[in-house]
């Protein structure tokens, strides 16, 4: 376990090295597609990673059609800053020995039969962890699935998928976790920076993660999966550091019994291992979430769209019931849905039929004209009383389009001129909120069922082309940005400035 | 091994740090009793007193609502006749009787992987059924304590009712910073309660209180 180490143990250099090699060694490489050291090199090879790439086989075999080296101590100096370990715990000692003599910084251990396999693993594990220190070897893992780092096209792990380039940066103590994000991220298309399973995190865990993340620049936000965390105290004063330069968003597994010493007390009984936890994130500053896709969505707004300056939300919203549900939504946050501004609705007057809900949702009743959804979009971003904004209902005349393309009377009777107007309005609307967003510097959400239901539906596909993420639905956006209203509020009262996208 | 300090040399300790205690005194007899109880005024609450001597009310050691001397005197005699040879050298707390329709709780406690916490929540009979809790490790800053009162989702129990005035959250924020400076000053602390805290004119004040101390003074959990 990493207890007692101290942060900046290893520097850029060794952290550069791991996440933008100049080349990669895959040890252990095997010529079974169901070996790790098969999908390890072929996750690299695939993926458009341009640095030098070299594999080990001990019997010499070619795999995946390329020749391979007999040990790492083949490895042409100087061309390679990474292994990646898949050979059997036995043998790692010495694949870190020639790793070293040949200049390389940096090991992502991928074997298995270490600290989480027994109390010989344990000593296995201990042992490597001071072979690689000796060595002065960057080591993450053992136990581990794998890294990606998007600048340098490097997937290197032995799962999938390979997500799209983007600000979020991933650390997990499990590497399922790691795949639960990325796909989160290939289907959203809200990229990853770099991402990183720390397996048994013997030597480095998450927290040296997010230290390299706080200075990454092409990091913006860092999301984490943790289950223990051994040396809690040194974590803490750790995260404190990193939270002042980049925002966290944290998921945590295993929540649960009293983990307070003191039975006497009824304070004591109060204090189970969870709520200490929960106390932690927040006074470290950090963002906790409930669940998967609390903890991606969170993320996913900090990358893209910049904090709220403060609480004062307007829900945008073509239908009524979405509108509804949102305000319910709301109910449970510290979001204020404002009562609106007397000048603001008296410029809605002038763009609405006077059946509009004269209230926040805002709800145009179906009113609209070509230019409407604009002009009442730019009016509510634009307002200074507005701190944030919800837009529901993008996507409806496209989903329309989309039936009518696919029906017997297409394109006759207009229907390709009105399905590509359709498509071009929720287009608009989509760029829209996104340029009004910048514009004014507010975080201006689009949500509706269709970046589930339908991704190609063209407000969905504005939204993403954009470079932001379509929320699945409005109550999804409003915890999202209530967790980011939280974490601005918490930088705001430290006088520290606000973060984003 | 732990232990845990009688409720008088809890409150010494604690005094110092600016946590709000009622003017109390300490006695061994029903004589000095009654001189020190005329001095604070009644009604009073007495309350046997030792080092191992935690849970007062379920032993029936608390007699409140003393009106009169000769009551006071015979309340103190029979606390002091319900003394065991377990519960050590044992005195009687005089108290002024004090009500409050909310209270709250707050202390410290020992984490296994954060070490000392501070913690603050909604108090009384239901207070680990209702389980609403803040919790910060210590040491705090003020704008953490400030927070922790933010956090505790039944925000309307700390403001005004039923004509009692809004609880003071300076002097919530003024006790919380007390007990972490506290834990920070003393390592081998694990475990503080202030219980109740209760609201008496918006103003909390510790009516009760119980250290735990680890006799091998720990680090915390470096």
């Amino acid at each position: 376990m990493s207890s007692g180490r101290v942060a900046g143990r290893f520097g850029k250099d060794h952290f550069d090295a791991l996440f933008d090699p100049r080349g990669v060694v895959v040890a252990g490489a095997s010529t079974h597609p169901g070996k790790f050291g098969f999908v390890a090199l072929h996750n690299i090879l695939s993926c458009g990673y341009t640095g030098n790439v070299f594999a080990t086989n001990r019997d010499g075999a070619e795999v995946l059609g390329r020749p391979t080296l007999q040990s790492v101590a083949d490895v042409p100096s100087g061309d390679v800053d990474l292994v990646f370990v898949c050979t059997p715990s036995s043998s790692n000692f010495e694949v870190l020995s020639q790793a070293a003599e040949r200049g390389i910084r940096a090991a992502f251990i991928a074997s298995a039969g270490y600290g989480e396999s027994g109390t010989d693993g344990e000593a296995r594990q201990q042992a490597l962890v001071e072979h690689a220190d000796s060595l002065g070897i960057l080591l993450v893992g053992p136990n581990g699935q794998g890294l990606v780092s998007t600048p340098s096209s490097l997937c290197a792990q032995i799962v999938a998928p390979n997500p799209p380039r983007g600000n979020i940066g991933v650390a997990s103590q499990s590497g399922n976790f790691v795949s639960s994000f990325l796909n989160l991220s290939r289907h959203s298309e809200v990229g990853i920076s770099r991402a990183i399973s720390v397996g048994n995190a013997a030597q480095v865990g998450v927290i040296d993660m997010l230290e390299y993340f706080a200075d990454d620049p092409e990091t913006l936000v860092g999301l984490v999966y943790v289950e223990g965390i051994p040396d809690g105290r040194a974590f803490f004063d750790r995260l404190c550091v990193v939270t002042r330069r980049l925002p966290v968003v944290i998921l945590k597994g295993g929540a649960s019994e009293s983990g307070a010493r003191a039975a006497a007390s009824h304070t004591g009984s109060l204090a189970s291992n969870d709520r200490v936890f929960d106390g932690m994130c927040r006074q470290a500053g950090a963002i906790r979430a409930a669940n998967l896709f609390e903890a991606f969505d969170t993320a996913a707004l900090l990358a893209t769209q910049p904090q709220p300056s403060g609480p004062r939300l307007a829900v945008v919203t073509t239908v009524g019931g979405w509108g509804v549900v949102t305000a319910d939504a709301v109910a449970e946050t510290k979001l204020d849905l404002i009562t609106l501004p007397g000048d603001l609705r008296e410029s809605l007057d002038t763009l609405l039929p006077p059946r509009w809900s004269r209230n926040n949702p805002i709800d145009l009743a179906g009113g609209e004209t070509k230019d409407t959804v604009a002009d009442v979009l730019g009016a509510v971003v634009s307002h200074p009383e507005v701190d944030a904004v919800i837009l529901l209902g993008v996507g409806i005349q496209s989903n329309q389009g989309r039936l009518e393309r696919e029906g017997e009377f297409f394109p006759e009777f207009g229907l390709e001129r009105i399905t590509a107007f359709h498509d071009r309005q929720d287009a608009r609307y989509a760029d829209l909120a996104g340029e009004l967003s910048v514009r004014h510097g507010k975080p201006v959400l689009v949500a509706t069922e269709l970046a589930v239901g339908d991704p190609s539906n063209a407000a969905v596909a504005a939204v993403r082309a954009g470079g932001r993420y379509c929320f699945p639905s409005a109550d999804r956006a409003v915890r999202a940005l209530d967790h980011v209203l939280r974490s601005a509020q918490w930088r705001s009262r430290r006088g520290l400035p606000l973060q984003g996208g | 091994m732990t232990r845990t300090l009688s409720e008088a040399e809890s409150k010494a300790l604690l005094s110092p740090f600016g946590i709000p205690f009622l003017p109390e005194a300490n006695v061994a007899t029903s004589d000095d009793a009654l001189l020190a109880g005329t001095a604070i005024g009644f009604p009073l609450v007495a309350k046997l007193c030792g080092d191992n001597i935690a849970h007062k009310t379920e032993r029936g050691l608390v007699r409140l609502m003393i009106q009169t001397g000769p009551d006071l005197q015979a309340a103190v005699e029979d606390l002091l006749s319900k003394a065991t040879a377990d519960d050590g050298e044992v005195t009687v707390l005089i108290a002024p009787m004090v009500q409050a329709t909310r209270e709250l709780i707050a202390g410290i406690t020992f984490d296994e992987q954060f070490g000392q916490t501070v913690m603050l929540g909604i108090g009384g009979i239901f207070t680990e059924v209702i389980a609403d809790v803040a919790i910060r490790l210590v040491p705090i800053t003020e704008i953490d304590a400030e927070e922790m009162i933010a956090e505790l989702r039944t925000q309307s129990f700390l403001n005004a009712f039923r004509g009692e005035p809004e609880v003071d959250r300076r002097v919530l924020v003024k006790i919380l910073m007390a007990l972490s400076e506290f834990a920070s000053s003393s390592p081998n602390v694990i475990s503080v309660d202030l219980n109740p805290l209760m609201i008496v004119d918006g103003a909390p004040i510790a009516v009760d209180a119980l250290v735990e101390l680890d006799d091998v003074a720990t680090s915390g959990a470096q």
